[in-house]
């Protein structure tokens, strides 16, 4: 997760140009394997001894660097391929090619292994040692449906290398078995990244799905949208204490906590900018435990506080435990709904035929329909009546405008801070009294308080 | 030069898909091709049922896929740039780190503010998880996770618990004591499990439902009291490395974020993916939603934060300059929506104007990298947690 990011691609982390130049890389002489020369070869001495000198290191740190650049397979060893050291003799060594290295091919395909053994199989029976004869059978039976493909290419690939020179094809095979050796995918257990057929079937089935619901749903012009965006921002402008500042002063900068307690939730006079901001949209009289207070003062002015009182018992009912939900539902049917009902709120028939039908089988959704319904009667019919209402004017024109401090004269005389009681503490003291869990911490829209 | 005999390109073009992916060198009829893995893989499949079907479900996802392009474009009818026009510009930011809060012995990777607009929640790499008092500094609580790297953690509405978790691949809460001497790891509950890294928490609107994101490439829904299942969204094609509640006003949707560089948004009722964005070119590592919940902002790897609007259904804005260089961890909105803040793995902050798309200031003082930001639940400050250990309040 999180790679370095800078820029995506780039070669192996471990590639020095120089190393392998003719003039100022590692010395490179040709080699004798059996009877073929092997070209660009050099000895594992050579290779310390470039990195010492180059990097202006140790011998120590050399040898471990070398050794990292063979276990990862920039570097193979000729004589002794299995043994994936680097020995500080005249062992041969060779730079691997850029299309073996590790980096290039992450992850190392099962597909492309299969053809690898089908190809050393090919070219000389009994070549595959004993794990790659299990590797060989394992792969067979997981991808027999691309087998077809897998003796093909492996055919193809043989037919092209034997047009090769001798010494080139030897090359080649060492190259090769290199890169397999140390990149060997674990048959026995599933790759993460691997893709078989079911896999890629899956994917592009799934983004077709996506793909043809997004064409089906309703987009909304860019113009009216980011005109949205515009009128919100000027909108809370100076409610928002980053761009605005707040008063009498942001409590992080003073360390005059003021702000807080003329904002909490029992205070006796809102400030201005609370009762303000009830204005700007329902939710947001809904979310300060205060503006919901009032506004349930205001219904049952009206005598229709039992939309509120439902909408929050089915608030209560989505948000709570789920052992609480059949009790929940139980008690939501017996004071809203049911027929002659203390507080019976009025639901469209469908609506509630729907609901009653559903309540057979209670699940934490169940008001859902309900409670929607109710809530954009209350935003369209009683919200914006409140709002011209006697009872918000008041609320407004009482409401305080505190003044702002400036900051102190002797700014180097810091204030102390005082600490607060925790919400933990606060909880636990009215669950002693016996109230309703969740009671809000100071100064909190409120969470899922039955209580008003 | 290091080897003539054995010529190929390594990286480049796909002759299939025209993709700039890694290439496999081979041999078709006689003729050599170069095709990535993927490629290769479909072609090993062809001339079988399954081959033709995965063939054609490709091509016609592309199809789609083309169409979709242009649906989004025919309603794309002004640049945000254009409209913003109007705003009034805005004035110098002047913003510095009003507390710093030292305790942690090792990166920190996440951090949440307490709904009263002063407590903090913060985890890190050796395990411990703090629960402070932003304003005074003072450590209220302290928790040893039996794991490394806990990468997410939340408070609850309540204030009365966190939720934490990480490497251990679950989702603890536990209930915040009073009592100095009450081992807090004793009353802990396990409520998620998933079969990969926790990458992501956030309570919903309760203490009674957690939401996760993990590596094992889902997001799901949690009833905290019984540690049930409630719902599981699958859909990303690799890690999620985030997610975000909606605070729209009928609160059912979430947006999450993962390592196949898509942003979607989820369905909480129903499990379905409603929506997809997929414009960043790598790793998602942070969204949040926009106040007024119609967008959400995301940040990347790929050194670029967007924004994308749901109802219009594209990315509406980049933030991005040619100087920041390094992946975005983390970003959140002021109380208004105006300003965008990021925390970079280059240790800086930027702060954008959502709207003109101009960066607006570049906030210094971490030592490492930012792995998380947080606004406060009043907007007066936000809050930063970072590789150099320590977390830091700017107002």
């Amino acid at each position: 997760q999180g790679c370095n990011t800078m820029t995506s691609r780039t070669s192996s982390p471990l590639y020095h140009p120089t190393m392998t130049d003719p003039d100022m890389g590692v010395k490179m002489r040709n080699q004798r394997l059996l009877i073929t020369v092997i070209p660009h070869a050099m000895t594992g001495n050579d290779v310390i001894e470039w990195l010492i000198q180059k990097y202006n290191i140790t011998e120590e740190e050399a040898r471990h660097l070398g050794g990292l650049l063979v276990q990862y397979g920039y570097i193979y060893p000729l004589r002794d391929p299995r043994s994936l050291l680097l020995r500080s003799d005249d062992s041969p060594y060779r730079f691997q090619t850029p299309y073996f290295w590790t980096s290039s091919r992450w992850p190392a395909s099962e597909l492309d292994y299969a053809i690898y053994l089908a190809k050393k199989n090919i070219r000389k029976q009994g070549e595959l040692v004993d794990y790659e004869k299990e590797n060989y059978s394992i792969l067979h039976k997981r991808i027999n449906h691309t087998w077809d493909f897998v003796v093909m290419q492996a055919r193809e690939q043989l037919r092209a290398s034997k047009q090769r020179r001798k010494a080139d094809r030897i090359v080649l095979e060492c190259q090769e078995q290199a890169y397999w050796l140390i990149n060997k995918p674990c048959v026995n257990m599933p790759l993460y990244y691997h893709y078989t057929t079911t896999i890629l079937l899956r994917y592009y089935y799934y983004t077709t799905i996506i793909h043809r619901r997004a064409l089906g749903r309703n987009r909304v012009k860019s113009s009216i949208c980011l005109e949205s965006f515009m009128k919100y921002s000027e909108q809370y402008l100076h409610h928002d204490p980053i761009m605005s500042g707040c008063l009498p002063s942001n409590p992080w900068i003073s360390d005059d906590t003021s702000h807080w307690t003329i904002n909490t939730d029992m205070v006796g006079t809102p400030t201005r900018l609370r009762v303000e901001r009830w204005s700007f949209s329902f939710m947001e009289l809904l979310n300060d435990s205060m503006g919901r207070r009032e506004f349930m003062i205001y219904l049952e002015k009206e005598f229709s506080a039992e939309n509120l009182c439902f909408w929050v018992a089915c608030e209560d009912l989505r948000h709570g435990e789920s052992s609480k939900i059949i009790l929940k539902v139980e008690e939501v049917y017996k004071n809203f709904l049911a027929p002659g009902a203390a507080r019976w709120v009025n639901i469209d028939s469908k609506t509630m035929e729907r609901t009653l039908e559903g309540i057979k089988r209670p699940h934490r959704f169940i008001m859902d329909d309900a409670q929607m319904h109710i809530y954009f009667l209350m935003k369209k019919d009683s919200y914006p009546r409140y709002l011209k209402s006697e009872l918000y004017k008041n609320m407004l024109a009482k409401a305080i405008v505190p003044q702002e401090t400036k900051k102190s004269v002797f700014p180097f005389m810091r204030r102390q801070r005082h600490s607060s009681p925790s919400p933990a503490m606060v909880t636990q003291a009215t669950e002693d009294d016996g109230k309703a869990k969740g009671a809000g911490p100071t100064g909190t829209s409120s969470t899922t308080n039955s209580q008003i | 030069m290091c080897d003539q005999t054995f010529l190929a390109i390594t990286f480049g073009p796909c002759d299939s898909c025209s993709e700039n992916r890694p290439l496999m060198n081979l041999y078709i009829k006689t003729e050599p091709i170069n095709y990535c893995s993927l490629c290769m893989e479909i072609m090993a499949c062809q001339g079988l049922a399954s081959g033709e079907t995965l063939k054609s479900l490709k091509a016609e996802s592309e199809t789609l896929r083309k169409k979709l392009e242009e649906e989004r474009k025919k309603l794309h009818d002004v640049e945000l740039e254009k409209v913003a026009e109007k705003a009034e510009a805005l004035g110098e930011l002047n913003m510095k780190t009003r507390r710093t809060l030292k305790g942690h012995g090792n990166k920190v990777l996440c951090m949440d503010w307490c709904k009263d607009k002063r407590r903090i929640v913060s985890s890190s790499q050796d395990g411990k998880v703090i629960v402070w008092d932003a304003f005074t500094t003072n450590k209220e609580h302290a928790v040893t996770m039996p794991t490394t790297w806990v990468m997410a953690c939340a408070y609850a509405p309540s204030g009365c618990a966190i939720a934490c978790g990480g490497l251990d691949n679950k989702c603890s809460v536990y209930p915040l004591s009073l009592d100095k001497d009450e081992n807090l790891a004793a009353k802990k509950k396990s409520v998620a499990m998933h079969t990969n890294y926790l990458s992501g928490c956030t309570f919903t609107n309760s203490d009674m439902q957690i939401l996760t994101s993990s590596g094992d490439g889902t997001s799901a829904l949690w009833d905290v009291e019984s540690g049930q299942l409630l719902q599981s969204f699958h859909g990303h094609s690799a890690d999620v490395l985030t997610l975000d509640l909606a605070p729209s006003e009928t609160g059912n949707t979430f947006v999450s974020g993962g390592s196949d560089k898509k942003a979607n948004v989820w369905d909480l009722r129903s499990g379905q993916n409603v929506q997809s964005f997929d414009t960043h070119d790598s790793d998602i590592n942070c969204v949040k939603y926009y106040p007024s919940g119609d967008a959400f902002a995301s940040a990347s790897d790929d050194s670029t934060c967007r924004l994308f609007d749901l109802r219009a259904d594209r990315e509406v804005s980049i933030y991005s300059k040619d100087s920041i260089m390094f992946g975005a961890a983390s970003v959140d909105f002021s109380l208004s929506g105006r300003l965008l803040f990021a925390g970079y793995n280059d240790y800086t902050i930027n702060v954008w104007d959502v709207l003109k798309g101009t960066r607006v200031a570049i906030l210094f003082g971490h030592e490492n990298r930012v792995s998380s930001l947080r606004v406060s639940p009043d907007g007066t400050a936000f809050c930063s947690g970072s590789w150099d250990n320590t977390l830091r309040i700017w107002a």
